[in-house]
Formats: structure tokens, sequence, C-alpha cells
């Protein structure tokens, strides 16, 4: 025993010195992200599919060994400046990744992007960051917020409805989320109901919708209040009457708890689990063996931004005390996308394909995603020409 | 705006109003008998709802499922009582709210550590999932299950409190513990058979809704604030309080939802209106409160004899 121990001691004093010596050369990754409380699962998420990346890259990018430091923002501006702050003074970090959520969002990227520290998005798109208040420092994996609604409008546009009846929180996301829509939908729109953030009951706006006898409903529920919605229109016998449209409430997070309640819906989507490309499938099979559940976009995104800063680091020969130089690498990195074509656009966002997705049921009978093509094709954002960068 | 469409409205109505009921009940008694403020009731429902949905995946029973939360959050709250609430009768209101805040926090955790961060499944039993037809809108036939279920819940609180022994001692306790410890009742025991039975309520509450909402960590607190209201305005102590104002608070507050954009429409522009509407909606039964506590800082059905 005793000399098992002392065994024990020297080996842990040499992996100590192993891990010192590279430390030297290990890239400090922050990883900051909404990882507790009801919607932590989206961080989670995103955190799980950046550390599948890491493991796929043998833990290194570019050569170099990758340390990832992660943060809970707990859903708190405040909170994420405060972790943002530790990362970047004590952690020394050279980049950090995530973001959840765009209030968070809105609070951390000044005092992340004018530290000097490169701020690599893997999910929240707030339009100001898009247009006027993008920053050289800031690179998006993901989209901007309008983006993905202009999808499902322009597919509401496609399919004929003639009168369309929206629903989405009051907050600015679900703001968003209406006005994206409204960009590329030419129908009437009868109704837009704003409803609070994490109501959980719909059942006086469901009976409002189906007096209304729209020809389609579209909807923006994040979250647990996705599910909320989702179940009570099809208890309320809508599923499958009324077309229900909708982004981000049906997605990887959220389609265990409904399995079957969901079949029907359709989802606008940058991602789909289905998208056939070889590093989408390796992607897909690895993330359901570690995680023993279906990649959501949120893992999508954040799986995109390790492989991103893996071809940046390549071309930087895994150095990343240079800015100017790690800043060039990730824009013209080459890598490929899960999600099929990527690149970016001058305010470094990516322009990308938007698809219809819906819930349907596969080969065995369980409710999954399937992707029903391309709605909009290498799409940019609507603000990228307010950003001042060329 | 048509009648049938009011109607299907007043069931929402009733429906959160009995929803309300079940878990506001538990807490008023806690409150006016044993004097302790419980804000971890919500976390019994959430609890509850994730022992029914655990039990309900598993078995695919909803009796089962039924069964399971229900006992299982009334043995939570027994443990929660011997534990924790029974050291802290003697303490003042602060030391309760802080206690009993963590212990949110607690179970909030404990439940993403057992259960994961994303949402739980949880689907209505295959006998109530289809729609009964109200001159020409469909109503979930579970929601009437979850009114009947309420309505039930209710009797069965009016027969145990008004005609049973151990309802006239939970009665005499609200009005004077020191009394009715002194008559030589075990009132350790009364009082944690109160909480467990507060609890198995709010276990019932969380299982009729586990169908219908998304059973995650967290969903016990934005429930947990309006069935506080409703107790407020009911009087504490009071069970027959509670379920009045529970039906009221329900149905001020999907009307409110329902119609007050609708009414706005009409004074104010479109766009103002469609701001204006939700955010004075999910005000009105805060303001219903302040006023019933304007006129009846007791509530409007406080306990008698006090």
């Amino acid at each position: 025993m005793k000399f098992k121990l002392n065994r024990m001691i020297v080996l842990l004093g040499l992996a100590a010195c192993g891990l010192s010596v590279h430390a030297q050369q290990a890239v400090k990754i922050g990883f900051l992200g909404t990882l507790s409380g009801p919607a932590g699962a989206l961080g989670q998420d995103q955190y799980d599919a950046f550390m599948l990346g890491v493991e796929h890259l043998n833990g290194k990018f570019g050569g170099a060994t990758v340390q990832v430091i992660k943060e809970d923002d707990q859903l708190k501006p405040d909170v994420g400046v405060q972790m943002a702050q530790k990362l970047i003074e004590k952690d020394k970090v050279a980049i950090i990744t995530g973001v959840t959520f765009s209030n968070v969002m809105m609070a951390v990227h000044k005092p992340i992007t004018e530290a000097g520290v490169v701020l690599v998005g893997s999910n929240a798109g707030p339009t100001p960051l898009t247009g006027k208040g993008c920053s050289p420092m800031f690179f998006s994996t993901s989209w901007n917020n309008d983006s993905l609604h202009e999808s499902m409008g322009q597919y509401a546009t496609d399919s004929g409805y003639k009168k369309v009846y929206m629903m989405a929180p009051n907050y600015q996301a679900g703001k968003d989320a209406i006005s994206g829509f409204k960009r590329f939908y030419k129908g009437q729109v009868i109704d837009e109901v704003m409803t609070q953030v994490n109501q959980p009951d719909y059942s006086a706006e469901i009976a409002q919708l189906q007096a209304a006898k729209p020809d389609a409903v579209y909807v923006f529920y994040p979250g647990g209040m996705g599910v909320n919605f989702v179940k009570q229109y099809q208890q309320a016998g809508l599923l499958g009457k009324v077309p229900l449209l909708s982004t981000s409430t049906v997605d990887g997070t959220t389609l265990p708890a409904l399995k079957e309640i969901a079949v029907g819906v359709v989802t606008g989507s940058p991602y789909s689990p289905d998208i056939d490309n070889p590093q989408n499938k390796k992607f897909v099979e690895d993330f359901k063996k570690k995680y023993n559940r279906v990649p959501s976009l949120y893992a999508a995104q954040s799986y995109d931004a390790a492989m991103l800063l893996n071809a940046a680091l390549t071309k930087t020969g895994g150095k990343a005390d240079d800015k100017e130089a790690l800043r060039a690498a990730i824009k013209s990195a080459e890598f490929k996308s899960v999600a099929g074509p990527f690149k970016f656009n001058t305010n470094q966002f990516p322009v990308r394909n938007y698809y219809r997705v819906d819930v349907a049921k596969d080969a065995s009978g369980q409710a999954a995603f399937v992707n029903k093509g391309v709605v909009l094709k290498d799409h940019a954002d609507a603000y990228f020409k307010d950003c001042a960068m060329k | 705006m048509s009648l049938s469409l009011f109607t299907v409205q007043m069931l929402n109505g009733l429906q959160l109003g009995v929803l309300l009921f079940m878990l506001s009940a538990g807490l008023t008694l806690v409150f006016g008998i044993m004097n302790f403020v419980n804000l971890a009731h919500g976390s019994l429902y959430m609890m509850g709802a994730y022992f029914a949905a655990a039990a309900y995946v598993r078995s695919e029973s909803f009796v089962i499922a039924a069964l399971v939360g229900i006992a299982g959050s009334a043995a939570l709250g027994f443990a929660m009582e011997r534990i924790v609430a029974a050291r802290l009768y003697a303490r003042d209101h602060l030391d309760q709210v802080l206690a009993t805040f963590g212990l949110i926090l607690f179970f909030n955790e404990l439940a993403r550590w057992i259960w994961g961060a994303s949402p739980y499944y949880m689907n209505v039993p295959q006998a109530l999932s289809g729609t009964v037809s109200l001159f020409g809108i469909s109503y979930s036939a579970y929601r009437f299950a979850i009114i009947a279920v309420g309505l039930l819940v209710a009797l069965g609180c009016y027969l145990l409190i008004s005609k049973t022994r151990v309802g006239m001692l939970i009665r005499a306790g609200s009005s004077n513990p020191t009394i009715v410890a002194a008559l030589g009742i075990n009132i350790k025991l009364l009082n944690a058979a109160i909480f467990a039975l507060g609890a198995a309520l709010a276990g019932v509450a969380g299982l009729m809704s586990g169908p219908i909402l998304s059973v995650q960590p967290g969903m016990g607190e934005p429930i947990l604030i309006t069935a506080m209201i409703v107790i407020v305005i009911g009087g504490i102590g009071s069970v027959r309080g509670a379920f009045y104002s529970a039906l009221i608070v329900g149905l001020i507050d999907t009307a409110g939802r329902a119609f007050l954009p609708m009414l706005l429409r009409g004074i104010l522009d479109r766009s103002t209106a469609q701001a204006a509407g939700p955010a004075l909606a999910s005000m009105l039964i805060c303001i219903f409160m302040a006023a019933v506590l304007a006129l009846k800082p007791q509530g409007l059905f406080p306990v008698k004899n006090q």
C-alpha cells in the first residue's frame, strides 16, 4: 500500500511536470455559455459538441495542444461579463467561443473584443453585432437572428399561405423573429401575438388563434417554451390541420421531450442531422455514441467553431499570440462545415444555406428530423452592408 | 368575439384555476398552520412531475405514473418537513425564505443531475389524447380531465377539512397551534402529515401538468409565484379561500391574455396595443392582488375566529 502510494505521488509529480511543459505551448480557449437553469441544455450541447471536435482532432488545433476552460454565464449578462473577464485576465485565453443567448452576447462582446481576444460566437447572433456594431475580433459560426426566420418567411410565401398567425415571446429575439419572417413573407399577417417570456401555458392564445382560422401558424419558442407550445397545439387538435411553421422551437434539445407529439411540425434551420456529407455523418454518429442523443443546431455550430479554429491555427502554425495573424487566419480559414457550404461575409457572419426540416417518423418509427431541401441558398443576412468592414 | 370562443376561454381559466388550487392548498395549509414560508413548494410540484414522467416513460401507464408521482412527492414532502422545515418553525420568516430558496436551487440541480438539462418527455394518456368539439372549436379532452381531477381534489379537501377529526385538528391548528399542542395532540406528527398532504397535492398538480407542460428544471418557480398570489388573495391558511381565489386568478389571467389585447386595439393603434396588451395582461393579477389587499388586508376569505 505504502509503495503504491509513493508510486502514485511520483506518477502524479511526473504528470504535473508533463502538464506544465505542455502548458507553455497549449492554446487556451475559453468556452462561455449558458450551462445551468432551464435553458442549460442549449449551452451543454454547444460545449459537448466543441469538446467532441477537440477529441476528433486529438486535442490539438493546428498541432498545438488545446486547453478548454469552461464557464457558465447562467443566462445572466452580468455573470457573463464577470466570467469573460475571468477568462481574459486570470486564465489569459486567446480565444473565447460559445455564448448561447443574445442578451449575454450583447453584454460580453465589447469586453472580449476590446481586450484583443478573438470571439467566435457559435449561437447568439444579435442584429446590432451584424450591422453597425460589427467587430474585426468577432466571428460567428451561426447566423444573424433574423436570418433563421427569413427562411420560414420564404417557405410560407413559397407554399402559398395567404393568412399567417404569428406568435413569439416578448423580448428582443422574439421581435427579431417577427421582423425576420415578415421580411420574406408576402401574404397577410392576421395577428402577431407576443407572450411573456417563459410563459408555461398557451391555452388562451391557442384558442384565439384557432378562432382566427389562419392558413398557417408561425412560432418562435426556444427551449421549454417550445415544448409547452407544441404539446398544447397538438392537444388542441390543430397539428396536422393548421400547418405549424417554426424556428428554434423543435430542435435537438426539445425533440426528446416531444417525440411523436411533434410529428408534422415544419422547421426552418441552418442544420439538420441528416445533411448528407462525410463530416456530418462522422459528427452525428460520434455525437450520438458519446452523448446518447441527436445533435442540435447549437451542437453543429459549435463543432464547426472547433473545426474553424483548427483550420485557422493550422495556418498560424499553432500560434495564437499574434492577434492580427490569428484574425486573418480565421477569416480565410477553410474548413468543411457539417451544415454544408460555409463562407464568411464581410461582417464575419456566415453565408450559408437554410433548410426546411420536418419532424417525421423515421424508418424505426421514432420521431426524427428530415431535411426537405434548401429554402434559402447561400443566404447572407440583411445587415452586412451596415458593417464598416470590407 | 363569439360565444364559443368565450366558453373555451372560460374553460381555460377554470383549468388554470384548479391547477393553481392544487398548488396553493398545500402552500396555504403550511403557511397558515405552521407559519412556515415554503418557497420550495414549487420544487415539490416539479419533482412530482418528474417522478410521474419517469414512471410513465418506463411503464407507459398513466395509472402507475399517477401513483409514483403522488406517493413520491408526498414522501419527499414528509422528508423535507422532518429534515429541514421542522428545524425552522421557531426561526423568523427570513431564515425560512433563505433555507427554502436554497432548497429550490438544490432541487433544480438535482433534477438536472438525474434527468438532464433538456426537458423530459411525458405525453397525455392514449384515452385522453383526443379533443372535444365545442361549437366548432376543439378543446383538449385532457384539459377536461384536469378540471375534473381538480374539482375532485377540492371536494376531497373540503370533506377532509370540514368532516373529519384530522380536519378539525387542521382547522384548530390554523387558528391556534399552541392550544392544540397543549391539548395533547402530537403536533409534530400533525405538522409532518399536513406537509406531506400539501406535497401530495403539489404532486397531483405536477402529474396533471406533466403532459401539457415541459417537464424541466425550474418549472416550479413561475407557477409558485402565482400560487403565492392566490393564497394572499384568498386569505392565508384558508383552503376554501385558496379554492375561490385560484378560480378567480385563473379566470382573470386567462381573460386578460385573451381579451385585453383585443380591447386595447379598440382604443390604441395596432402596434401599441400589441406591445401593451401582453404586458398589461401579465400585470392584471398583481393589480387585482393589490386592490384586494387595499380593501381587505386579510384576503377575501380569511380564516375565521383568528
